[in-house]
């Protein structure tokens, strides 16, 4: 049963490390400002958190709807096969993204306290 | 050729069975809908075949089983974007099984969780350079999660089979 108390190790181990991942990324997480959307790596067109809207992404591969409400960004439509993108559901926090794998989009969130510094700045 | 014993014609047969029972065990998946909302979160049934194969053949048969299966069941179900992500799961997964198993340290379940894990992690790898961006690797924890999870459930009915069936390593039953 030696084999058994090594399975569980490693289990162990895996569980703690996404744990601490886990911690790490809730402890440096800002609220974003702005939710930015790339295509293909290309950045399509940025949108402030602020201001509530309603805006329809048309790529090459196919249509999402972004919403901006109370800050948060949420895809509410999209015509890609698995939905995963709709099924995210909001985010707020600068880092988070929604990503819809089959039209190769990524809606990311930006701009923490710092990035407000450097649009100052700039 | 070394077959380990086996015929031809028998190793033939046996990747027919196999490749077929994977491809099955991946429509049956692709059937039910995705719970989770993060990309990459399910259970790979399919991979009790490889797990299987890795320990009742040869490693490289486990890579001929795992690849073709990917290959059809992409065509099949997929599209050449789900070959991608699902070739570099498979892959990597294999990989990491096939040192983990070598070192004679762990059982099925704990070959089968590294290699859920490793598979998720060759998921974003593909995921990060096909998007330009990353950001995914935000995911990892949540992924790296459900790799473990799924991996036990995986690596506990491939134990069953491995037990139950024996293809020796000679080819005969036992």
């Amino acid at each position: 049963m030696k084999k058994r108390r090594n399975d569980l190790f490693i289990i162990l181990c895996l569980l703690a490390a996404a744990g601490i991942g886990c911690l790490l990324l809730a402890l440096g997480r800002q609220t974003g400002s702005c939710a930015v959307v790339t295509a293909d790596g290309k950045e399509l067109a940025r949108y402030p958190l602020d201001a509530d809207g309603e805006y329809i992404i048309e790529t090459a591969r196919g249509v999402n709807t972004l919403v901006i409400e109370n800050g948060c960004a949420r895809v509410t439509d999209a015509d890609c096969p698995d939905r995963v993108c709709v099924r995210t559901g909001s985010v707020q926090w600068d880092g988070q993204t929604i990503v819809c794998l089959p039209h190769r989009l990524l809606v990311r969130i930006e701009g923490g306290e710092e990035a407000q510094v450097d649009a100052v700045a700039r | 050729m070394r077959l380990h014993g086996r015929s031809p014609a028998r190793l033939a047969a046996e990747y027919g069975v196999l490749i077929a029972l994977a491809l099955v065990l991946s429509y049956a998946e692709s059937l039910i809908p995705a719970f989770f909302a993060v990309p990459g979160v399910k259970l790979g049934l399919a991979n009790t075949v490889a797990v299987f194969a890795l320990y009742r053949m040869r490693g490289c048969d486990a890579w001929v089983i795992s690849l073709v299966r990917v290959m059809l069941a992409s065509i099949l179900f997929g599209s050449m974007f789900t070959f991608a992500y699902s070739a570099a799961g498979a892959a990597l997964s294999l990989a990491v099984m096939q040192l983990v198993k070598k070192t004679g340290r762990f059982s099925p379940v704990g070959v089968s969780v590294c290699g859920g894990v490793a598979h998720n992690a060759g998921q974003i790898l593909v995921a990060v350079f096909l998007l330009e961006t990353g950001s995914l690797i935000y995911y990892l924890p949540v992924l790296c999660i459900s790799g473990v999870i799924a991996g036990i459930a995986i690596g506990a009915v491939s134990g069953m089979l491995i037990r139950r069936i024996g293809w020796g390593k000679d080819g005969r039953p036992r």
